[in-house]
């Protein structure tokens, strides 16, 4: 089972430092929710996983080998916390990540029917992707990711606009992900980290204020600035 | 006054219903001229806008700008300074360009190569930052990243395309200025347009001028068209 290290990140962009010397372990399949306020670092935080930025400075590991943006980029699948589609059939969405990896057709066709299946999607493979409703698109950009299996699943804010139907469905879908997967959950929402995620870390300014079992943290706060957060106050 | 208009706009079309040999010939070398134009300048002017947008350069700023304030030379200025070069004193005088549909579709491109990189510039950051993240961590080499770009990006490219040919198509100065109004060799559109309306024959300016709407209008509706499906 995989295991996620990040060590001494920091990422600044000109003047302003969006991290600042993040350090955490990860270990294993299950939820870990990164929570704070908007511009906390949450976003930067899990680029830099995803290998889309290249960090200021640290490095993250995977079963404790350095990794570098190109490689991190096929381990780790990062969700938009916007939906943003290929102008194409969903089919085409969902199965333009398995192509560029060389998977023949049958097998994708295959997979885009269980993804879809998953997503409570089946009869939507052949409809135009702009054109389903933010909720729909949010699950269609969950199952871009997830039919590509990777090692670490990270969500941005996944269910920020959407409605509570859509919501569920997509809570419901990382739980039984979570069974067999690491994902990375990052949100404001703290009764979503408290139903999802059995680990919490607290970004705040950029750096760690604080980390540990959901339930504890969130009951139990150490840091003041987590209170703070909990009641309402960040 | 009103009866001389509408005689004038039911002659116009009859000019143009009947198939009169100048309309036809005119709508044609516009055509030609305009779309060698835009066959001259696309191949170099796309692959700009796209080095400009995904490009990482310094004075980026400054070369987007450039080619901004281009977008608004006047056509006179510029058939002028191509007169200058192409006439037979000038530096490129021994290519013999002037007065030639070769010199006018030179002198367009030239006109029109702003409008594709701007427009093109545009449409590729448009898209490029979404797509190219969503491509990156979908595993996509930097290769691949580019393919979905210019992919999703292509209906912005190819109305910036139209936008520079009708541009050519419409414009006076430089088919003025370059192609001197020779009848039946760089006699265009818009040149037999303000040749026409100056000596009275309003009837063929009207014809004239509903034809090149009409092409510029359908040309457009099309590429609308194509883009939604």
């Amino acid at each position: 089972m995989v295991s996620l290290e990040v060590e001494h990140l920091s990422k600044s962009f000109g003047p302003i430092k969006a991290l600042n010397d993040v350090s955490f372990n990860i270990r294993g399949k299950g939820i870990t929710s990164i929570v704070g306020t908007s511009g906390a670092g949450k976003t930067t935080l899990l680029r830099l996983i995803a290998g889309l930025e290249e960090p200021s400075r640290g490095r993250v590991l995977l079963d404790g080998r350095p990794e570098t943006p190109p490689t991190l980029r096929k381990r780790a699948t990062l969700v938009f916390q916007k939906s943003v589609m290929f102008s194409s059939t969903v089919y085409e969405n969902l199965a333009y990540g398995l192509r560029i990896r060389g998977v023949p057709s049958d097998e994708i066709r295959q997979r885009v029917e269980e993804v879809l299946k998953l997503v409570r999607l089946e009869r939507y493979g052949g409809r135009t992707a702009k054109k389903l409703s933010g909720g729909e698109q949010q699950r269609v950009s969950l199952a871009r990711a997830l039919i590509l299996q990777p090692e670490v699943l990270l969500l941005d804010e996944p269910t920020a606009n959407l409605d509570s139907g859509n919501a569920g469905i997509i809570e419901s879908i990382l739980k039984e992900t979570a069974l067999h997967r690491m994902i990375l959950l990052a949100t404001h929402n703290l009764s979503q980290a408290l139903r999802l995620a059995t680990g919490v870390i607290h970004l705040c300014e950029g750096s760690v204020v604080e980390e540990g079992p959901s339930e504890d943290l969130l009951s139990n706060p150490r840091d003041e600035r987590t209170r703070r957060l909990i009641n309402g106050q960040l | 006054m009103v009866e001389d208009f509408v005689g004038d706009v039911l002659n116009a079309l009859r000019l143009i219903l009947q198939g009169d040999p100048t309309v036809l010939s005119t709508t044609a070398r516009s055509l030609g001229v305009s779309g060698l134009a835009t066959l001259l300048a696309a191949p170099w002017a796309v692959p700009v806008a796209w080095v400009i947008a995904l490009g990482n350069f310094r004075g980026k700023k400054i070369v987007k700008a450039f080619f901004n304030t281009l977008l608004g030379i006047p056509t006179v200025v510029l058939g002028l300074i191509l007169y200058l070069l192409f006439s037979k004193s000038g530096p490129l005088g021994l290519l013999q360009l002037l007065y030639t549909p070769l010199g006018m579709a030179i002198g367009q491109s030239i006109l029109i190569a702003p409008i594709m990189i701007s427009f093109g510039t545009s449409s590729i950051e448009a898209t490029s930052s979404e797509v190219r993240d969503l491509a990156k961590t979908l595993g996509a080499s930097d290769l691949q990243v580019s393919l979905v770009v210019a992919r999703e990006a292509i209906g912005g490219i190819i109305l910036s395309i139209v936008a520079a040919f009708n541009r050519a198509f419409s414009e006076l100065g430089i088919a003025m200025m370059i192609g001197g109004n020779i009848a039946n060799v760089t006699r265009v559109l818009t040149t037999t347009i303000a040749l026409e309306t100056a000596k009275g024959d309003v009837a063929l300016s009207i014809a004239l001028g509903i034809v090149l709407l009409t092409i510029v209008f359908c040309l457009n509706l099309v590429v609308n068209l194509l883009r939604r499906t």
